[in-house]
């Protein structure tokens, strides 16, 4: 190539402790290029970037950036020098304003030192407006949503003069409009000149955006191309380290498309009001069944799963629960009649992260597991160790904090902590984000069986495929209130998608 | 064992891939067994110091006044152990006891209620002021379960009001009464060890037993470690909460009873005065996080002796007490960044 | 961007004001001028406590140590009070920035939690008080000017004659406020307003806000997070070393077992006002209000007790104090759940 690349990245080592978290892993970015980073979880993306911006050191290997060897001290010095990061969580300030939020760290000052204010909200606001968001830039960030909270985050970055963006995972909170925005704001950076990094799980996305693809596994990168060159399932099967052949012959998910005899309903749920979020959203689950409940971000599914639970309260509407109306006012109520909601936020909703695998996932259980108070743990530990078989929990022992497990093993700690109970209806809330590939496949596959068992099943969803494939029957969420209906027969990507985005129902 | 264990003798947990079984450097391991051991070794190092240093340290005499200056400490502790496990914090310790020490008087000089049978007004002037300091526990608790105020400031309300509480009933007056009956919980021995030593290592062991062994116990700490994990599975958060805030009142005024027992007097101006610090402070040397979740009481016991016996040591060789004190926060700042490496 | 004082805040520059107009009903003399400067003189001391803790306690921290440390520092400061009034003050701020950088050093290295590090600092500065004074306090020099610092009025030698004169007038009473400001009552006043321009109008307080409002987003963003929180327990640790100045000036005195539950108060005077405890938002001046409407309590019991019609001992002040924090407290619960962040 005659072009010299503006990033390069070669042999870079890095490990945690004893366990390596990148093994001669290797990156190039071109000028003016959107390069695709995908792997699994804890495949070393993230380790990639932390060392990349500074945010950590590196054990070996060389980094030139725009022609010179390159070692930032941290985020900031990476971002003077010409590489911004937009991270995951977006990692901004939500009690100050959005013009803070954009200079923080680079204020504009005059001569004697004091803030420019006026000048700060005149440019907060042009660089906005160059992303077609025109908000009160005075207000306190938090005022706003997700989305427009992301969009200032890439604001930020963009507006460092930078030379290549980091942008991790950065559409996961967006929905589709927004994605497009975005795609829209990467097409234009790339019009200037500024060279990409785009770290997403939705394969999808890659192909509309990026130019070439790196993939990483274990630490290493095992493939560099052109995007157009790679198809999904190469895709997929290369950060599975599988034969293609194996992947083929799976599917998307791990759901039997065959049909499924369903029993009476166990939960109707009717007009349900929830805040300012869901205004009227109907749904019913029949024993056996699984019903997948969907909606872009924002349209409310969380919501109404949460006020099923009793987590939140509602305000209008009727649910019916193994035929009898009722209102939980708190989740321990709605355990106490059988139900089970696996949160989307595993870290903040679902582990208690000190705590061993057994208190985990005996957490809901104790108060049955105990004889006045005291805790029973002869039976405590048959029942953990019998699920830690059932379920394929890989850990060292029962005594492992839940913490040093990965997502996968996370959420069948957590999924187990309601199995234990006996439910009869459990209410799953993204069970597979973030979780790789593999887990993913036997989390779905245990869900099947459950309903199968009898189990009622609420899966909320934003991949499509899975709602298609996993579901029996399906709803859909269009700004708080439910729009359709599908079955098995009915339902489709296009169809459900259209729905989501038009409302029309199907 | 796991998280929240009772004694710092167990592995504690967290300590990442460092001691994943099958890993054992020796330099790893032997940094690892001084922190997880490290309160413990310091007690025994502190003992052997005093035993070659101090002259009469090895007699009955020297640990009855050590345990004896610790006895409030610890017991306050316990219930502050409790708090902090789920994530709190209770300043108000302080006033409590001095509520409680203000109240109980009036029951035996007949101010507050005239019984005729000695033995039911000392049981009253027990159970009374140790039940007050509990339901104003329990006013701590609903301000934080409630409201959601944040611990500190809803238990400050009372760390300045409740004192104010105590000086108005008695008027700031020192009450001074001699009741060799009520003031057995403090005084008396039994098998040579005093009275208060006992009550102290009762309450250790039975709330050390219910952290660890009860779901109550289990549930403070889910709450401490994640509280919407916790409330998610069912666990009654605000009623944990009350709870350990109700303990925490209980302990306190049972210690302003010992207070003003060993003291044969009542000074609501000064008992338990700075209670709230010197108990955070046994917690935290005892291997307690402060941001909670994990929890040992025994640790707290640990914890106090450590503080006591460095000031023993330090008094006893002639250092004054206020040196002692500078002493006691390297001590403390040395401990808690122990800890804090053990996490890192 | 602090173009709005928050909901709390407002509330209580009203509650102050409130107080004040009761009072005034109320009392003959309350609002005279010696009752307003007694009143500014007595709490110009809480005042900078207040003020340092309220920039610690944006950063999402807090300084338990300011009581023991203004302890220290009036005893340093009146050892040093003979060789004047420069060396006492330099003294006893010394000492002062001296306890706030090893906070500061506790608490960005070492990595401990604010309210155990600054708890330790506290034994520390309390034992040192206490080993420097020989548990006894230490008098103060009166040859030296130093004990202005404490009673004296900074513009007094300028006052015109007629000022005092029978027929001054309201000029005269407006004038003679100016005059008589006392001293500590103005070292406070100019503390408040550099408090508020290095908040509102210098990087440094954006930054102390932002990394109260986050600390991991704000490391991110590049703030030299460190370098801020330090800078805030230093500020801390000065603002109670001059008010240790001013506690030995004002009552002769450097006082080693002083300052017992200062900290507490001052966390108190932050919260009335309106200031986040767990950081991210506050406000200077609120803080201000909050410290004169505590303060102001206890005038008032002192006044009512005057009025003789019911008799408060001077113990309720505690409790109409916790009182007072209490409906806040409730008030910024039930504000905050309205409008989530």
């Amino acid at each position: 190539m005659s072009v010299q690349p503006l990033l390069s990245m070669r042999g870079i080592d890095k490990s945690f402790g004893v366990a390596p978290a990148l093994i001669g892993a290797s990156l190039d970015v071109m000028p003016g290029e959107v390069m695709a980073l995908i792997g699994q979880n804890g495949a070393g993306k993230s380790t990639m970037i932390k060392v990349l911006n500074g945010y950590c050191g590196k054990d070996g290997g060389d980094i030139t950036f725009d022609g010179k060897p390159w070692a930032a001290a941290s985020p900031q010095a990476a971002q003077r020098s010409g590489v911004s990061t937009i991270f995951q969580e977006i990692n901004l300030i939500p009690f100050r304003s959005v013009t803070e939020n954009i200079y923080l760290g680079r204020e504009i000052r005059n001569a004697a030192g004091f803030l420019k204010w006026r000048s700060m909200h005149e440019g907060a606001r042009a660089l906005l407006a160059a992303f077609a968001v025109n908000i009160d830039v005075g207000a306190p960030l938090g005022h706003f949503s997700t989305a427009i909270q992301q969009m200032v985050a890439i604001a930020r970055a963009v507006s460092f003069n930078a030379k290549l963006v980091i942008m991790d995972e950065s559409t996961s909170s967006l929905d589709e409009q927004e994605v497009g925005v975005l795609f829209q704001t990467i097409r234009q950076l790339k019009a200037q000149g500024v060279s990409v990094i785009f770290v997403s799980h939705k394969l999808d996305e890659l192909y509309k955006v990026c130019d070439r693809v790196t993939v990483m596994r274990d630490g290493r990168t095992v493939a560099v191309a052109e995007m157009t060159e790679m198809t999904k399932l190469q895709l997929v099967a290369c950060m599975l380290g599988r034969d293609l052949a194996d992947v083929r012959k799976q599917g998307a998910t791990a759901f039997s498309t065959a049909a499924h005899a369903a029993g009476a309903e166990i939960l109707v749920v009717d007009h349900l009001a929830v805040g300012r979020r869901v205004s009227d959203a109907r749904l019913s689950i029949r024993k056996g069944e699984i019903v997948g409940l969907a909606g872009l971000l924002g349209s409310g599914r969380t919501e109404t799963a949460r006020a099923i639970f009793g987590a939140d309260d509602h305000q209008a509407g009727s649910i019916r629960y193994d035929g009898r109306p009722v209102r939980f006012r708190e989740p321990r109520e709605a355990i106490a009649a059988g139900l089970g909601f696996c949160s989307e936020d595993r870290k903040h909703e679902g582990i208690v992260p000190g705590m061993s695998v057994r208190e985990n996932l005996t957490l809901a259980l104790l108060p049955a597991l105990s004889r006045s108070g005291v805790v029973d743990e002869t039976r405590q530990r048959q029942i953990v160790d019998r699920f830690i078989k059932d379920i394929g929990i890989k850990c060292a022992s029962p005594e492992q904090p839940i913490r040093e497990l990965s997502g996968g093993n996370q959420q069948k700690v957590l999924l187990a902590r309601w199995l234990c109970m006996n439910p009869k209806l459990l209410i799953f809330d993204e069970p597979t984000r973030g979780i790789d590939v593999g887990a993913k496949a036997e989390i779905q596959k245990l869900i099947r069986r459950l309903a199968d068992d009898g189990l009622g099943v609420l899966m909320i969803s934003s991949e499509i495929e899975e709602i298609v494939e996993g579901a029996d029957r399906t709803f859909v969420l269009r700004d708080g209130a439910t729009v359709a209906e599908f079955d098995r027969s009915t339902a489709s990507e296009h169809a459900l998608m259209s729905v989501m985005a038009h409302g029309e129902g199907a | 064992m796991s998280v929240g264990v009772e004694s710092p003798l167990a592995p504690a947990p967290g300590r990442g891939k460092l001691t994943g079984p099958g890993i054992g450097q020796g330099g790893a391991r032997a940094a690892t067994i001084l922190r997880r051991f490290g309160s413990l070794i310091a007690l025994a190092a502190l003992i052997l110091l005093n035993l070659a240093l101090t002259p009469h340290f090895a007699t009955m005499q020297t640990l009855s006044v050590n345990l004896t200056q610790i006895c409030t400490i610890v017991i306050v502790g316990v219930g502050m152990t409790l708090v902090i496990a789920t994530g709190g914090i209770d300043l108000s310790v302080g006033s409590l006891m001095a509520i409680a020490g203000a109240l109980a008087p009036g029951f035996f000089t007949g101010a507050l209620f005239h019984g005729t049978n000695l033995y039911v007004n000392i049981a009253l002037s027990i159970i009374v002021p140790v039940g007050v300091a509990g339901l104003f526990g329990l006013f701590n608790g609903w301000l934080v379960s409630h409201f959601r105020i944040q611990p500190i400031i809803a238990t400050l309300v009372l760390f300045i009001a409740g004192r104010g509480i105590a000086q108005v009933w008695t008027n700031g007056d020192l009450q001074v009464f001699k009741m060799p009956e009520f003031q057995a919980i403090a005084l008396g021995h039994v098998l040579g060890v005093p009275f208060q030593v006992w009550i102290m290592l009762a309450l250790v062991v039975v709330s050390a037993w219910i952290l660890r062994r009860t779901v109550f116990g289990r549930q403070i700490l889910a709450v401490g470690g994640n509280e919407p994990a916790a409330r998610l599975a069912g666990v009654p958060v605000s009623r944990v909460k009350r709870l350990v805030y109700v303990a925490s009142g209980l302990c306190s005024g049972i210690a302003g009873l010992i207070v003003i027992a060993m003291n044969s007097a009542a000074d609501a101006n000064l008992i338990g005065m700075g209670m709230e610090l010197d108990a955070i402070a046994a917690v935290a040397v005892g291997g307690t996080l402060l941001s909670g979740g994990r929890a040992t009481i025994v640790g707290t016991l640990i914890g106090a002796m450590i503080i006591q016996l460095v000031r023993y040591t330090l008094l006893a060789n002639g250092v004054p007490d206020s040196a002692a004190l500078i002493a006691k926060a390297v001590l403390i700042v040395f401990a808690v960044w122990l800890q804090r490496q053990e996490r890192a | 961007m602090n173009r709005h004082l928050s909901g709390a805040g407002v509330g209580v520059v009203l509650a102050l004001i409130a107080l004040v107009v009761f009072g005034a009903w109320r009392y003959d003399g309350f609002v005279s001028p010696y009752n307003i400067l007694t009143v500014l003189r007595y709490n110009s001391m809480f005042a900078l406590v207040g003020l340092g803790m309220c920039f610690v306690i944006m950063t999402g921290g807090i300084d338990l140590s300011v009581g023991s440390v203004a302890a220290m520092s009036s005893v340093v400061s009146a050892y040093l009070s003979p060789y004047g009034l420069v060396a006492g003050l330099v003294g006893g701020v010394g000492v002062g920035l001296i306890a706030g950088s090893l906070s500061g050093f506790i608490i960005t290295r070492m990595k401990l939690l604010p309210f155990i590090a600054t708890l330790a600092v506290m034994l520390a500065a309390s034992g040192t008080a206490l080993l420097l004074a020989n548990n006894q306090s230490v008098s103060v020099s009166y040859d030296t000017a130093f004990m202005t610092l404490g009673q004296g009025n900074l513009l007094a030698g300028f006052k015109p004659e007629w000022i005092d004169g029978e027929d001054a007038g309201w000029a005269g009473a407006a004038l003679g406020l100016l005059f008589n400001f006392p001293t500590p009552a103005w070292m406070a006043l100019v503390a408040y307003v550099i408090g508020s321009v290095l908040l509102n109008a210098l990087p440094f307080g954006r930054h102390v806000l932002a990394i109260g409002g986050g600390e991991e987003a704000s490391r991110l963003m590049g703030l030299p997070t460190d370098r801020t929180v330090f800078l805030a327990y230093l500020i801390s640790g000065g603002l109670a070393g001059m008010a240790g100045v001013i506690l030995a000036a004002q009552f002769g005195a450097g006082q080693p077992i002083e300052g017992i539950g200062w900290e507490l108060f001052a966390i108190a005077s932050v919260v009335v006002g309106g200031t986040l405890l767990t950081g991210g938002k506050g406000s200077i001046f609120a803080t201000l209000a909050g410290v004169l409407l505590l303060g102001l309590i206890f005038t008032i019991l002192n006044f009512e007790n005057g009025v003789g019609w019911i008799s408060l001992s001077a113990y309720w002040q505690s409790v109409v104090r916790g009182a007072f924090l209490l409906v806040v407290v409730i008030l910024q619960s039930r504000l905050a759940r309205r409008v989530p962040a």
